[in-house]
């Protein structure tokens, strides 16, 4: 079951032919993806480690069927990017670049809302059901199928977690990076819905961070729905407010966004919240027993 | 980027919202020049990013001329030290000197990319040069806050709703709709997440005026944007920031702290100095080398952290994932062939290959601690400092 991909999800890459798009789309191919088309602009008829490479998404489309993309278009072009996989009636988008103006996040939400498309990122590893589809950057070989659903707005926070969950033998059913910008596509509430209903996921780890309130919005939503176990994380307690930690979105702003709340509004919701990233995955272990 | 006052100030002009007339000095000789042209009474203005400058002394208010000259020779040279500034303070390079302007009311005004709705959010309030936390707090009746559509833009409606909740009867439909469609026209045109303006003042002539100007831009379109490289020169940064940023580094200096931090990703490095602030010490910085943490990136880490007087003991904390942790841990040891370290170093690998990392460290003769998990390494790290 698992949430999201599958085996049977059929990929394409934007940007494949970039240093990046080209090396983790043969390493997701490799880790079993069906990884069968690239899009790169002017660059149509190229093949990249044995994937045919398209001028147009639409094209990509047409020839090869696709359900999901996975982009790695630059900042500059990566909104229109989006907007480009949304209205050519791809379901599932997984943007990975970094450093997208918000202005063309902005418009690109709007355009993939309108066409009822799915988005994870941008600024995000990705998303991975293990042993079965990896669409991202995460490293496959540390992820192992089974029962916790990993939903994380860190990178390596979310392999800490992938690792110890892997080391305890409890494994993943998917593990998600929904990404340190401040706009962006499914957030935590509309992952936590599908864990929730998803049979193989019997428990939820969720790793947060300082800046916006999606983990009080989250913790409101697992209070009042969430019936499997819940282990969390949030980073940046000792963060200065006013500065960005790295990711776009992780700023503490005035009185709003700092971590003390978020830990709290979800310790009120039952969630059991872990002090340090080594304990996420004994947590867990505990919650299940 | 936090764009100064003067700063800000030139866009609103580009954008027809009506500001006092003034000039920027650097020196007191400029200052001099800035005085004749004006016509008292004058305000002097410091330019640093730091709010509580009234309180501070750092605005101060002139009859004549010879007392806005006496009032930017006081300010030019100045540590401002507020709230927001820390002990260090910031010294002041510049002022702007404004000319006076009656004031029959103040209101407030500001457009900032709301994260929730994911767009743009007006916020109007009838309470202006207060603090909009703190009216929000004690009357939040006196604010008015909607989105818009950034499809669509600032329509005449919403700029009438603005008007209408406002108005005291004073100043005319058009007036507002201006200003409004000006600070939309900033905040989009120049790629920022906030553009505030914290007094509006309604002058005796019924005017509408922006005394101060806040505008903070996204550094991600940094790319369409050239002038920001000329404006960022005025600003005060630290130097081990520039550095790191010329590296690809992500790093942030923090005060008080004694344990460096080098981490690969940025919640990872987030969770590292709060792990050091458990075990009783304070992080002096935090420091993403990047998801990968390449020799490069890791080298121009170490010398950064070395030249940090602040740092009594360095914490690496490198999850390997695509870069296995036996290649990440020879990073680590030719990094510091280049770099020499004259403080403890405590080394926590974990992920692929982590036996294999390990041992390259603990084999290689290096004088350095290693760890088993985060906790572990913070311990080790505190203790380290402290002897």
């Amino acid at each position: 079951m698992a949430i999201l991909v599958n085996q049977s999800t059929r990929v394409i890459c934007q940007g494949i032919t970039g240093k990046a798009g080209s090396f983790h789309a043969a390493q997701c191919k490799a880790y079993g993806t069906q990884m069968v088309a690239g899009v790169t602009p002017g660059k149509g008829g190229e093949v990249v480690d044995g994937i045919p490479v398209y001028d147009t998404v639409r094209e990509a489309r047409r020839r090869h069927g696709a359900d999901a993309t996975m982009i790695f278009v630059p900042p500059f072009a990566a909104g229109d990017a989006i907007e480009e996989a949304a209205t050519a009636g791809v379901g599932l988008i997984a943007c990975i670049t970094e450093g997208i103006p918000q202005k063309d996040m902005m418009l690109a939400r709007r355009v993939v809302d309108d066409q009822g498309v799915r988005m994870i990122g941008p600024n995000c590893p990705g998303v991975i059901t293990s042993e079965e589809c990896k669409i991202g950057i995460m490293p496959g070989y540390i992820h192992k199928k089974g029962c916790i659903g990993i939903v994380s707005r860190s990178g390596t926070l979310t392999y800490e977690a992938v690792w110890q969950t892997t080391q305890l033998g409890l494994g993943q059913s998917t593990s998600v990076g929904i990404g340190g910008d401040p706009i962006h596509g499914m957030g935590f509430i509309d992952i936590l819905e599908q864990f929730e209903h998803d049979e193989q996921t019997r428990g939820i780890i969720l790793i947060g961070e300082i800046g916006g309130d999606e983990e009080e919005r989250a913790a409101d939503w697992i209070a009042s729905h969430a019936r499997k176990p819940v282990t969390a994380l949030i980073a940046g307690r000792t963060a200065p407010p006013g500065r960005r930690m790295g990711h776009a979105g992780a700023i503490i702003s005035g009185s709003s966004g700092g971590a003390e709340d978020k830990v709290a509004a979800l310790k009120e919701a039952g969630v059991a919240v872990c002090e340090s990233p080594t304990d996420l995955g004994r947590t867990m272990k505990e919650q299940l027993s | 980027m936090q764009l100064h006052e003067y700063q800000a100030k030139r866009l609103f002009d580009v954008a027809g919202i009506k500001v006092q007339t003034g000039l920027l000095a650097r020196t007191a000789k400029e200052a001099a020049r800035a005085i004749a042209k004006l016509t008292p009474p004058l305000v002097v203005k410091a330019q640093v990013h730091a709010g509580g400058r009234g309180k501070a002394g750092a605005i101060k208010f002139a009859q004549t001329a010879e007392e806005a000259q006496r009032a930017a020779e006081d300010i030019l040279g100045m540590t401002l030290r507020t709230k927001q500034t820390g002990q260090a303070g910031l010294v002041v390079k510049s002022v702007l000197i404004v000319e006076a302007s009656d004031i029959d009311s103040e209101l407030y005004l500001s457009i900032v990319t709301d994260r929730a709705s994911r767009g743009p959010m007006l916020i109007a309030s009838r309470a202006g040069g207060v603090d909009i936390e703190e009216t929000a707090e004690r009357d939040p009746d006196a604010i008015l806050k909607f989105e818009i559509d950034p499809v669509r833009g600032l329509t005449d409606h919403a700029c009438r709703r603005v008007h209408f909740f406002w108005s005291n009867g004073t100043f005319g439909m058009k007036d507002t709709a201006a200003l409004l469609k000006g600070v939309y026209d900033v905040y989009m045109r120049s790629d920022a997440t906030m553009v505030e303006i914290n007094p509006v003042v309604v002058t005796p002539e019924h005017e509408l005026l922006a005394l101060d100007a806040k505008v903070a831009t996204d550094d991600n379109a940094r790319f369409r944007h050239p002038e920001w490289e000329a404006w960022a020169k005025g600003h005060d940064r630290d130097a081990r920031e520039v550095e790191a940023e010329q590296h690809g580094l992500n790093y942030i200096k923090l005060p008080d702290g004694t344990i460096g931090c080098m981490v690969n990703g940025a919640g990872l490095a987030m969770a590292t100095m709060d792990v050091i602030k458990n075990h009783g010490a304070a992080p002096a910085n935090f420091l993403d080398v990047g998801g990968g943490a390449d020799v490069e990136a890791v080298t121009a880490a170490f010398r950064i952290l070395a030249a940090d007087s602040d740092v009594k003991a360095i914490l690496v904390n490198i999850f390997g994932g695509i870069m296995k942790c036996d290649i990440i841990a020879e990073g680590i040891l030719a990094a510091l062939g280049s770099v020499k370290l004259t403080v403890p170093l405590v080394v926590r690998l974990e992920g692929t290959n982590v036996e294999q990392g390990r041992r390259i460290i603990a084999e290689s003769g290096l004088d350095c601690e290693t760890a088993v998990d985060l906790s572990d390494a913070a311990e080790k790290a505190v203790a380290a400092a402290g002897a």
